[in-house]
């Protein structure tokens, strides 16, 4: 199989509100970044992909917005995904491995500020006996939560605990919206308080793809994507069990995940009590540093918050922090989707 | 920097659903205090019914009736209860058990406080006064102090008199909708009477109305100019067809006009000349109505047509 890394990625500082900036004021500083990175212009990438939601703007094609900033006249190869832009960058890697084109630009971004997040993302819900109920994001992770506590598998100082060291974390993280000491807060939705809760903000990602030497050439140490693989469990939370995510275990087992040990693990949980899940199904030791950018609980830009997390773990193999990581993403109430990818640099 | 411009935007619609045989089947029975399930292939009973095995994907059609009365499987206690959802005093959000159900159904539990409700516990359904065949014909959940009927599910055709084959879904999402920069710019000119663009500093090339970008380049378009009052049209179509709310004379002409200085055409309707006299090269200019903020609509100018060559770039 043709060899394929991520040798760039940028992001934008994670903030509660961007009002001054469109979404391409918003995207574009970060292409910029990304592209100045590896010395390509825009010109010079083969294919082009995006992740963002309508539903976030409040407007229909809203993504078309952005392509301005990607100089995307006279016409380009691009494609977009109405998901998280860890799918746009699936779809980017497999045409890579087509061989029909050499470089990617993949970018995401999710302005959440415009609306009530916690009424959009009903609106992904089964229309016919759940959107009806208007069950909130929150209100369905904390569903979870107390299936997990009652089957003893973690508690509310566990939780607790997940929230401060993830915060913690992200005290290094110059882009990351909530850092350092944080109070856990009053209960949103019980057994979840404010601080097992992600912020809700604005935020904008970019990374690049080259294959074999074309990767070699524009990065030091590629983070060399050994493998990805992404599924989805059924609609209805009654017929999960909500204490396990057998899709996460079965796109790692895919991507290789459980070939060799991780040392990284950048995992998407946007609630505490999702880490408890995901650290289980990937069984994850304690030496696996976990989320060492502080996670979607520090920062979670929608449609940008799963392709940050596979960013930061290719940017720590960059630095050479890591030998081999695994990154995840997700998307739907309770770790519905999953996708994980596992990335290696180069034996030193 | 003026403020950016901020305005509400609500974005709502109302789906209309078809239901296939399995969801009518159980919405209609909502309606007539029955609660359906459905037989998977290897003898779990599904409540809500669906039309597929989650698992294996066989077609499900095996109706059977199981009881109002079920069993927590697990609660979160909602103290802020939000737009739509079931009850407006504080909640606990349940899956239920059914009994005679082997997965659970997600509603709403109507109990005094976060202490009177436990995983395990007992509750029945309170059915609502009106029902229309909807999951919402459940009103909540109750406490409900009687133990688990030990007959198993029964089994059940699935007709009834007058069958719901759809429902309308009602989608509303709130909005503060900000255009940023470059059109917060743009607007607050027009309310002026001026019309400002911005200029790519690399093609030089002039947006009207500016998006903040230019889209050969890739970057920011910041340098921003005063353009017309007056322009070209550099192409046009008849309208024979009346919008909602739209109190405009058919036929009515729309086009595209570059104004002078832009390097892009934007749209206007034309006025002030006969429909069938407007014309590609024909010089108009914006006329605003007593306190409009942006042009009603553009009239001729009265100067000769452009030459073809002047914009044949913008057409
Ligand atoms: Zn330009």
């Amino acid at each position: 199989m043709r060899e394929v890394a991520i040798v760039a990625f940028a992001q934008s500082d994670h903030l509660r509100t961007t009002d001054e900036l469109s979404e391409v004021d918003m995207v574009m500083p970060v292409l910029h970044q990304v592209l100045a990175q590896t010395g390509l212009k825009a010109s010079d990438i083969g294919f082009t992909c995006s992740g963002s939601s309508d539903y976030l703007a409040g407007r229909a094609f809203s993504f078309t917005m952005t392509l301005d900033g990607v100089g995307a006249w006279p016409p380009i190869s691009e494609s977009h995904v109405e998901m998280d832009g860890a799918w746009a960058m699936y779809e980017a890697w497999v045409k890579l491995l087509t061989g029909e084109v050499d470089t990617a630009l993949v970018y995401s971004y999710g302005k959440s500020s415009p609306g009530s997040v916690r009424d959009v993302l009903t609106r992904q819900l089964d229309p016919y006996y759940v959107a009806p109920l208007w069950p909130d994001s929150v209100a369905l992770a904390a569903l979870q939560a107390q299936a997990l506590i009652d089957a003893g598998e973690t508690d509310e100082t566990a939780l607790a605990g997940i929230a401060a060291r993830s915060r913690e974390s992200a005290s290094a993280n110059p882009h990351a919206q909530v850092k350092g000491s944080v109070p856990q807060g009053d209960y949103e939705v019980r057994p979840l308080r404010k601080g097992d809760c992600p912020p809700v903000g604005d935020g904008a990602v970019a990374v690049i793809l080259a294959a074999g030497d074309k990767a070699r050439e524009l990065c030091e140490r590629p983070a060399w994507i050994r493998g990805m693989d992404h599924r989805i469990e059924a609609h209805s939370l009654g017929v999960r069990d909500l204490t396990d995510s057998p899709s996460v275990r079965l796109a790692a087992e895919r991507a290789g995940a459980f070939e060799r040990p991780v040392d990284t693990a950048e995992l998407h949980a946007p609630f505490t009590s999702q880490e408890v899940v995901l650290r289980k199904a990937l069984k994850l030791g304690d030496g696996v540093a976990v989320n060492p950018s502080g996670g979607a609980l520090a920062a979670n830009p929608l449609m940008a918050a799963g392709l940050l997390r596979i960013g930061e773990a290719a940017a720590r193999i960059h630095r050479g922090e890591s030998d081999r990581a695994l990154a995840h993403a997700t998307s739907g109430p309770c770790l519905q989707q999953n996708l994980v990818a596992v990335l290696e640099g180069d034996t030193r | 920097m003026p403020e950016v411009l901020k305005a509400p935007l609500v974005v709502e619609f109302p789906f209309t659903r078809s239901l296939g045989p399995v969801q009518s089947a159980f919405l209609t029975g909502l309606r007539e205090r029955t609660v359906l399930g459905v037989k998977t292939t290897d003898g779990k009973v599904l409540v809500p019914p669906v039309e597929y095995d989650p698992v294996t994907a066989d077609e499900l059609r095996d109706l059977v009736e199981v009881e109002p009365t079920g069993t927590v499987t697990t609660w979160a206690w909602n103290p802020g209860p939000r737009r739509g959802q079931p009850l407006d005093t504080p909640f606990a959000w349940v899956l239920v058990k059914l009994d005679g159900a082997d997965t659970g159904l997600l509603h709403a539990l109507d109990a005094p406080g976060p202490d009177a409700v436990t995983t395990g516990m007992r509750v029945r359904v309170r059915w609502a006064a009106e029902r229309t065949g909807a999951i919402t014909d459940i009103a909540c959940f109750e406490p409900y102090e009687g133990a688990a009927a030990d007959t198993g599910p029964a089994a059940h055709d699935g007709r009834f008199d007058d069958a719901v084959s759809g429902i309308v879904a009602e989608a509303r999402l709130d909005y503060v909708y900000s255009p940023g920069r470059a059109q917060t710019a743009y607007i607050n000119a027009l309310a002026d009477r001026r019309t400002v663009g911005e200029r790519c500093p690399s093609c030089r090339k002039v947006y009207v109305p500016p998006r903040g970008a230019c889209p050969t380049c890739g970057v920011a378009t910041t340098d921003r100019v005063e353009v017309g009052p007056a322009g070209t049209v550099t192409t046009f179509c008849i309208v024979n067809v009346k919008a909602k709310n739209l109190d405009i004379e058919l036929p009515y002409v729309y086009a595209h006009i570059a104004l002078d200085g832009a390097d892009l055409a934007l749209h206007g309707r034309i006025a002030g000349i006969p429909y069938d006299q407007v014309r590609m090269g024909l010089r108009v200019e914006p006329v605003w109505t007593e306190g409009g903020r942006y042009p009603d609509h553009y009239r001729p100018t009265g100067e000769p047509d452009a030459d073809y060559d002047t914009y044949k770039e913008l057409v």
